[in-house]
């Protein structure tokens, strides 16, 4: 992975719940199927409101996004423990998500897949940036840089290693807590 | 130590944990459903190989409930894909919605959405299947791949929802890694007044901490008025634990724990052995609230999220399409009685859908008889439409044909427990959560009603 990612961001607001991110209706694919979980990177964000977010996370047609850094507000990924969640975001292309706060199992499904960096910001970034800045995010130094500011992040701490191996699996059986696979 | 940090200190085999400590636990039950079973199933085999067997059989328990009456083919065959699995592995707790374990899942729509499409195995909603068939005990430790997985706290264990990866962790190797939360006491005194459900008790809450209040935390509940409470109302408010962001709710064992939970493990042969865990003298609380219960009102919780909160008294003028009683906190026998008491001799102003959360609540509504009619026949008769297919039906929208799903645009009063945009099918409509009497005192009128005006 490099260490930087310089992309366009997506910027929504507070309490985007697994219903937004993955509407319920699409539950019936199933995200270790392959084509299936293309199809569910194709729907990651369709259950927006129009009229509050006018452009597409993933334009309709295609399956992965323009967008690989997605901004947020207080509790992103309530509700649902839908793991079809994050994996929608990762499965359009989505590296990372800044948000100023994460629901508890959202955050803890990006880890477990390593599809995403759960960011948590200090600052309340979707008040200050809009969807199509360009941003770029310092692995190294968990810094948001955009429109000429430089944000801090929190470290990710533990779970960085974690996500950085691609999930929980690999993980384990890179320090040994799961035999490695025959 | 607190509740949780007691069953999570006994699970990993310390003898102290505090907040923050990451910890092994072993497992009692891993419960997954047709939503997600398929994709958790799919991990464990990509991760643990074709042929790899769960790690107990006796623990893991197959409940589909969510996309089961639809045409929508893939919902179908997700149904096969855990009957599958079901018979590979010879796992023995599997409520399938058809008999034959040869057989294929099909809908037939043309039968209509009302009359029962199950054989003799199916049970309806996952939560309120698992204390009835005898998988809830009080100092164990359940995981399920569903948020709603923490109404289980009501039988004072620990529990929460995880997603398909962590869940095909646990198939293959019966523990997972956590993190100790920290708990918030809520400490309830007095009793509810007339009116009052405890739906209302929770909704308040909620209001109260906000909808990520409890993030990462467990809402440990305690004092006299619990002990009031039913095993019922225990679980409509363990169940809301995740509508604040909390990690699991928790409630201290009791006679009434004991006595129904010892009822059903006998009833249906599993594991009768258990160890509750006590209330310790010395606890520490992120956050410590008494609540006066004889002081709440019926509550509502407006569109668009689960906090925000307001009295059903100052929401008349909201016009309603809709309502709708169902759900795991909602679809439970007693929710649906205190329901019918509202309507009882009266008619229905808007469309209302009634959805039983268990095959069981449908039998005991059609047994329960008031002056010779049974509730069921009550409830038809006021123009509920009531379907037989217990399940989770519009609780999450789901498929397009799914029953009460809504296709357009409008507004909902429902007494199931979420209620973010597009929750319940169309991203533009709106819902308001209440308790069932609520619902039905709103379903008369056709705005949104205080029930004291119907209820003694
Ligand atoms: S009834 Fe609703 S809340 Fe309960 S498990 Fe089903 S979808 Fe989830």
């Amino acid at each position: 992975m490099s260490h930087t990612l310089t992309s366009k961001v997506f910027v929504v607001h507070d309490n985007i719940d697994t219903d937004q991110i993955i509407p319920a209706q699409y539950l019936t694919l199933v995200p270790t199927i392959s084509e299936e979980y293309e199809k569910l990177g194709s729907y990651a964000l369709i259950g927006l409101p129009d009229d509050k977010y006018p452009v597409d996370l993933v334009e309709p047609g295609r399956t992965k996004t323009d967008y690989q850094i997605v901004i947020a507000g207080r509790n992103f990924g309530c509700g649902s423990s839908r793991e079809h969640a994050p994996i929608a975001l990762g499965a359009a292309g989505v590296q990372a998500v800044v948000a100023e706060s994460f629901a508890r199992i959202f955050f803890r499904n990006c880890v477990a897949t390593g599809e995403l960096y759960p960011y948590d910001s200090n600052e309340r970034l979707c008040d200050i940036v809009k969807t199509g800045d360009e941003a770029t995010l310092d692995f190294d130094h968990d810094t948001l840089t955009v429109n000429g500011q430089t944000y801090p992040l929190k470290p990710l701490g533990e779970v960085r290693p974690v996500i950085d191996a691609g999930g929980i699996f690999n993980y384990a059986r890179k320090s040994g807590m799961i035999p490695a696979q025959s | 130590m607190t509740l949780t940090e007691k069953i999570l200190a006994r699970a990993s085999g310390k003898a102290h944990v505090a907040p923050g400590d990451n910890v092994w636990v072993n497992v009692d039950i891993l419960m997954t459903h047709d939503v997600c079973g398929p994709g958790t199933i799919g991990v464990f085999k990509r991760e643990f190989g074709k042929t790899a067997k769960v790690w107990d059989k006796s623990k893991v328990v197959i409940i589909p409930d969510h996309y089961i009456f639809t045409a929508d083919s893939m919902s179908n065959r997700n149904v096969d894909i855990l009957r599958d699995f079901v018979n590979e592995q010879e796992l023995p707790y599997f409520y399938d919605v058809i008999d034959d374990p040869n057989g294929h899942w099909h809908f037939d729509a043309s039968r209509g959405q009302l009359k029962k499409q199950y054989g003799s195995h199916f049970t309806g909603v996952c939560h309120t299947t698992l204390p009835w068939k005898g998988h809830t005990r009080p100092g164990e430790i359940l995981f399920g791949t569903d948020s709603h997985t923490c109404m289980a706290g009501a039988f004072n264990q620990f529990a929460t929802g995880i997603g398909n990866t962590d869940a095909g962790f646990i198939l293959g190797t019966g523990k997972l890694l956590i993190k100790v939360p920290e708990t918030m006491r809520f400490y309830l005194e007095g009793e509810m007044s007339p009116g009052v459900m405890a739906k209302d008790v929770i909704l308040h809450v909620i209001g109260d901490i906000g909808f990520d209040g409890a993030t990462y935390r467990a809402m440990q509940w305690e004092g006299l008025g619990v002990h009031t409470m039913s095993m019922d109302d225990r679980m409509t408010i363990a169940n809301m634990a995740i509508e604040a962001g909390g990690k699991n709710g928790i409630f201290p064992y009791d006679e009434k724990t004991g006595d129904y939970v010892r009822d059903r493990v006998r009833e249906n042969g599993t594991k009768s052995e258990f160890e509750p865990v006590e209330v310790d003298a010395e606890q520490s609380f992120i956050y410590d609230k008494t609540f006066d219960l004889s002081k709440l009102e019926p509550t509502v919780a407006m569109h668009p999220d689960p906090g925000n909160r307001e009295l059903a008294k100052n929401l008349g003028d909201v016009k309603l399409d809709r309502a709708y009683i169902g759900s795991c906190t909602g679809g439970k026998t007693s929710d649906f009685l205190a329901f019918a008491e509202v309507i009882r001799g009266k008619s229905v102003k808007i469309d209302t859908f009634g959805v039983p959360a268990t095959t069981k609540v449908v039998a005991e509504l059609k047994e329960t008889q008031w002056d010779g009619k049974s509730v069921w026949d009550i409830l038809e008769g006021a123009g509920v439409r009531m379907t037989e297919n217990a399940s989770c039906a519009a609780c999450l929208g789901g498929p397009v044909d799914t029953f009460g799903r809504m296709n357009t645009p409008m507004n909902c009063i429902s007494a199931t427990n979420r209620n973010f945009p597009g929750r319940m099918g169309h991203k533009e409509s709106r819902v308001f959560l209440a308790s069932p009497y609520t619902v039905a005192a709103s379903a008369l009128t056709g705005h949104i009603t205080d029930p004291r005006e119907f209820v003694s």
